[in-house]
């Protein structure tokens, strides 16, 4: 062992060589593991998995809802009758977002009823508060909901209500409106979700 | 011992203590003598722990962690591969019992003030096996891909979700895809048969050694170690472990095994609190079933998850769901230094702790029952009231422990 004064005389370019080693220790560490944190983000084929679908409306009757597939989420097609069109507006003051302001939907999505044609809705059936698909209830006040239900989507993991727009109610877990994904019409009766240009399908 | 089993043993320490570890662990580690029925549930969650090793390591021979397969190779262990079922149900109820073990031993460590000076640490690193435990389960209950393995981590991993900004990222990062899939259920398959398998055995091993630094606390909740006889240094009320706690602790586990074993051939599914009926189907992406609950270890934070219904703070109640149900667990790290009594034991503290201790245990009951329950609005503000006392059990704690009325704690462990 060196005496005290002799430590001192050290302690600067010791100290200096301990920071810089411990410095270049932490960046190789991160280097090291970049390779196999990035390993568990998707992978390229998983990445490529995304294509749109075609979805035909032809036999779908008022007030019936149809399930087709996007990305692994449920997409909903739902052929509201004019009441429930009517009854959409009676809703607003029980709606977190009646109006659509949160960006959950495309732009010729954010009216009134949330669709491009007022009697087709589009929407992923996905609850935008942990992710489990509600149902669809389309009966008028049923007993587990109340007297004021006027139909709509009921999540029953958390108990989040939804309106036959998608729009969420006030006071309940979900934050925001369900899903509209990009979609357009290639014909009166064949629906594509998942683009909204027609030249990509 | 014989001539040649001494020099057998001598050369043995002379290159690894073999003999100094026997004692100070076992043979010459004094615990107080005063342990009662409470103190089981340390060892037994020891017996469940090579339960669950040693079963998973057999299911694992005939499990496959693909989304197209597991399902199907789950109920092949059950019904083809020879004893299959006798090991799946040993592995699924003791998953269940860790918990029950787990949660006792928990609630022992709160009567006692096992968490106080000087074993704040023991506690923790207590805590971080029951944060691996929790992992475990979730991990482990996603493997048979049934509809409640499916749509019960399609909760969880939403809850990253709600992370603001990278909260996106980190789902795909966890899910690796842009959806609960296959790939998912092979890395947590993982997780599940090696990350936190070794996890949690050196932290159990880390657990007791600190157990053994500090020794441990009593139905009394005094320092046994500050009372030691002049002539031995050995604590006067202290007892060596072996044989007097092996042999405690071997009727503890005969008793427990007859309850396993009555659970594991009478009623392993324990009408559906074990084993969810809604995992008898098989995952399907595209329908959630019209009541999902999680396994009842789990009911009360979920509970709390969703109890929370309005944005306040210009934070969404989703967010706030999360936030509170991580709290919801992680604030028992808290309770070293929330509690401000001057005595350790529920025997010597007043009527305020043993008042507010009965609530709590109270509101976790009704919370975990209200967790298996479909959201109504009744069962809503009943959840948000009983979140609110869960809470205030810790968060009033320095409150009221220090102005209850306590009684002097004797100088010698009683009966």
């Amino acid at each position: 062992m060196t005496d005290s004064s002799d430590d001192k005389k050290m302690s600067g370019r010791r100290r200096f060589l301990l920071a810089a080693t411990s410095v270049a220790g932490v960046v190789a560490g991160a280097g090291v593991a970049t390779p196999f944190l990035r390993s568990m983000m998707p992978s390229e084929r998983a990445k490529a998995a995304g294509a749109p679908v075609e979805v035909d409306i032809s036999k779908l009757e008022p007030g019936m809802l149809l399930t087709a597939e996007w990305r692994g989420k449920v997409v909903w097609v739902l052929t509201r009758t004019s009441e429930m069109l009517d009854n959409l507006k009676k809703l607003n003051d029980q709606l977190a977002d009646p109006d659509s302001q949160r960006e959950q939907q495309p732009s010729y999505a954010q009216n009134p009823t949330r669709s491009i044609k007022p009697e087709i809705l589009v929407v992923l059936g996905v609850c935008t508060h942990l992710g489990c698909s509600p149902v669809y209830r389309k009966d008028i006040a049923p007993a587990d909901l109340g007297s004021d239900w006027l139909g709509g989507f009921f999540c029953p993991c958390h108990g989040s209500k939804f309106d036959l727009a998608g729009r969420v109610y006030k006071s309940v877990p979900a934050p925001s409106n369900l899903v509209v994904p990009p979609y357009t019409y290639l014909s009166d009766n064949r629906l594509l979700v998942g683009s909204d240009s027609k030249e990509s399908a | 011992m014989s001539e040649q089993q001494n020099s057998i043993m001598q050369w043995i320490d002379k290159r690894f203590p073999m003999t100094a570890t026997w004692k100070a662990h076992l043979s010459e580690y004094y615990a107080p003598k005063n342990f009662n029925f409470w103190y089981y549930f340390g060892s037994l969650a020891l017996l469940v722990l090579v339960n669950q090793l040693l079963t998973g390591i057999f299911l694992t021979m005939n499990y496959k962690p693909d989304a197209g397969m597991a399902f199907a190779s789950v109920e092949y262990i059950m019904r083809d591969v020879d004893f299959g079922w006798l090991i799946r149900y040993m592995h699924s109820t003791g998953a269940s019992m860790f918990f029950v073990v787990v949660y006792l031993h928990m609630f022992r460590g709160m009567m006692y003030g096992s968490y106080r000076k000087p074993r704040e640490l023991l506690w923790l690193i207590g805590m971080a096996i029951f944060f691996v435990l929790m992992s475990m389960a979730f991990t482990g209950y996603i493997l048979p891909w049934g509809q409640m393995s499916y749509w019960g981590a399609q909760v969880i991993v939403s809850m990253f979700g709600a992370i603001p900004v990278i909260g996106d990222t980190l789902s795909n990062w966890i899910l690796g895809d842009f959806m609960l899939s296959d790939a998912a259920l092979n890395r947590f398959f993982a997780y599940h048969v090696v990350t936190l398998p070794v996890l949690i055995v050196v932290l159990v091993f880390v657990h007791i050694i600190a157990l053994h630094e500090t020794g441990s606390n009593n139905p009394d909740g005094i320092e046994i170690k500050a009372n030691k006889d002049p002539r031995t240094g050995i604590p006067v009320d202290g007892i060596p472990f072996h044989p007097y706690y092996t042999v405690k602790d071997i009727f503890g586990v005969v008793g427990f095994l007859i309850v396993f074993c009555g659970i594991i051939f009478f009623a392993p599914e324990m009408g559906g609190y074990f084993l969810e009926d809604n995992n008898f189907i098989p995952a399907n992406p595209l329908h959630t079933p019209d009541h999902i609950a999680p396994v009842w270890y789990f009911t009360p934070y979920y509970s709390m998850l969703r109890a929370v219904t309005v944005n306040f703070l210009g934070v969404d109640a989703k967010l706030w769901g999360v936030i509170l149900m991580a709290a919801s667990v992680v604030v028992f790290c808290f309770l070293p230094w929330l509690d401000r009594s001057p005595v350790k034991s529920i025997r010597y503290k007043g009527p305020y702790f043993k008042f507010a201790l009965t609530l709590f245990v109270i509101s976790f009951f009704v919370l975990g029952w209200l967790g298996t329950k479909s959201p109504t609005p009744l069962y809503t503000l009943l959840a948000q009231i009983f979140t609110v006392i869960y809470f205030a059990f810790f968060l009033l704690m320095p409150w009221y422990s220090k102005i209850d009325k306590t009684k002097p704690e004797p100088k010698n462990v009683t009966k």
